[in-house]
């Protein structure tokens, strides 16, 4: 009897427990209150050179971004002023990036929303990914949400990408046979030949890079780590791309958006 | 295509010296580096960068590919007279840059506020 009891207590407390873990499968590698910029791991010349309000290089591709926020596009002669307001208005637009498209019911970054809007709205030539305009003008948004933190949704119709996202993160691929979480997450603040790995956060981007000397997207980031792992790069704009960028908002959740930012 | 952001104090007193600071939009190319498909991207540099004030050189530069994309310039400055400061750079494609300011320079007086 005392052991048919001892039987269901165990039982329940398994399925108790096997409940929380399930309601908390999303586990977070790096805990919320340990969560670093990259800006932590740059080295005091790139910190002082993205607090220099002056000469932080990503400012002359911000001006240029503020420019285009007014001026009269394609067929529509509209600029995203005509319908969207002053460009402080975009504050807090950028952390919930990439989110769901409504209409299209796909995953959209701020690079594709802005590309979409240009083409659907203002009836204008399509931009290029990562070409100045488009790079110049996503910096442009998202620096209106500087200081914000980070905010994806996760849940709903995200929710598949979402996932797809962490496996991607979690799994080796390339001919170094590396997942992202071996570096970024397991050995963040060790050095990788002479820099200190970061913990991979996406909270400054899109961000000024020394080495490539511009502005560049996430995405652009990103093909350069499946690069360094030396692994198959998708095409731009695959969807593969986008999933790891909701997942890397989400497991950055909280941190500010440093827009515009300055890394090696 | 190429803009400039120049950055010097907000006041200037009779016999200040001041520090400039200009800020560049250039590629800088070294003429080095190769594209994605392997063809070398055009050697395209400022040559060539001169400040005047009133007609008057009064600093001149002549960057070569050591330097790197979106070039910082900084130097000083005494401050003498108030006048048209004109920036001027010419790079390997034969493009004139331009950028203009009106410096005010203010008399020195007593109650200047104090420099540190």
């Amino acid at each position: 009897m005392r052991f048919a009891v001892c039987r269901t207590l165990l039982c329940g407390l398994l399925a108790f427990f096997g409940l929380v873990l399930t309601s908390h499968a999303q586990q977070r590698p790096i805990p919320l209150e340990k969560l670093q910029s990259g800006l932590h791991f740059s080295g005091p010349e790139v910190q002082s050179l993205q607090t220099d309000e002056f000469a932080n290089p990503g400012n002359i591709a911000l001006d240029s971004g503020i420019k285009y926020w007014s001026k009269p596009e394609g067929k529509s002669n509209k600029s995203c002023q005509s319908c969207h307001g002053e460009l402080v208005k975009m504050k807090g637009v950028s952390i919930r990036y990439p989110a769901i498209d409504k209409a299209t019911g796909k995953l959209f970054n701020l690079e594709d929303r802005i590309r979409n809007c240009r083409v659907k709205n203002q009836k204008a030539a399509e931009w290029t990914f990562e070409s100045d305009e488009l790079v110049a003008m996503t910096l442009a948004v998202t620096s209106t949400s500087r200081g914000l933190p980070l905010q994806a949704q996760i849940d709903g119709a995200a929710k598949s990408h979402f996932e797809n996202g962490q496996r991607l993160f979690m799994t080796r691929q390339g001919q170094m046979n590396l997942a992202c979480t071996n570096c970024h997450d397991q050995h963040y603040g060790q050095k990788l030949y002479t820099d200190p790995l970061s913990q991979g956060q996406a909270n400054g981007y899109p961000l000024y890079r020394i080495d490539w000397q511009r502005v560049a997207s996430l995405e652009r980031r990103l093909r350069f780590c499946y690069t360094g792992v030396k692994a198959e790069i998708p095409p731009w704009g695959h969807i593969d791309m986008r999933d790891i960028s909701l997942y890397l908002m989400w497991r950055g959740q909280g941190l500010p958006v440093e827009a515009p930012a300055v890394r090696k | 295509m190429s803009s400039a952001r120049l950055q010097i104090p907000p006041r200037i007193f009779q016999g200040d010296v001041f520090k400039v600071r200009l800020l560049v939009n250039h590629p800088m190319d070294s003429g080095f580096l190769r594209d994605i498909d392997g063809v070398i991207i055009q050697r395209n540099v400022i040559r060539h960068l001169l400040c005047t004030l009133n007609g008057r050189e009064v600093f001149r530069v002549e960057p070569t590919t050591g330097v790197a994309a979106n070039p910082l310039f900084e130097f000083y400055l005494r401050a003498t007279e108030s006048g048209d400061m004109l920036f001027r750079w010419v790079d390997d494609k034969a493009y004139i840059g331009e950028l203009r300011h009106t410096l005010v320079v203010e008399a020195a007086n007593v109650s200047k506020p104090a420099s540190n």
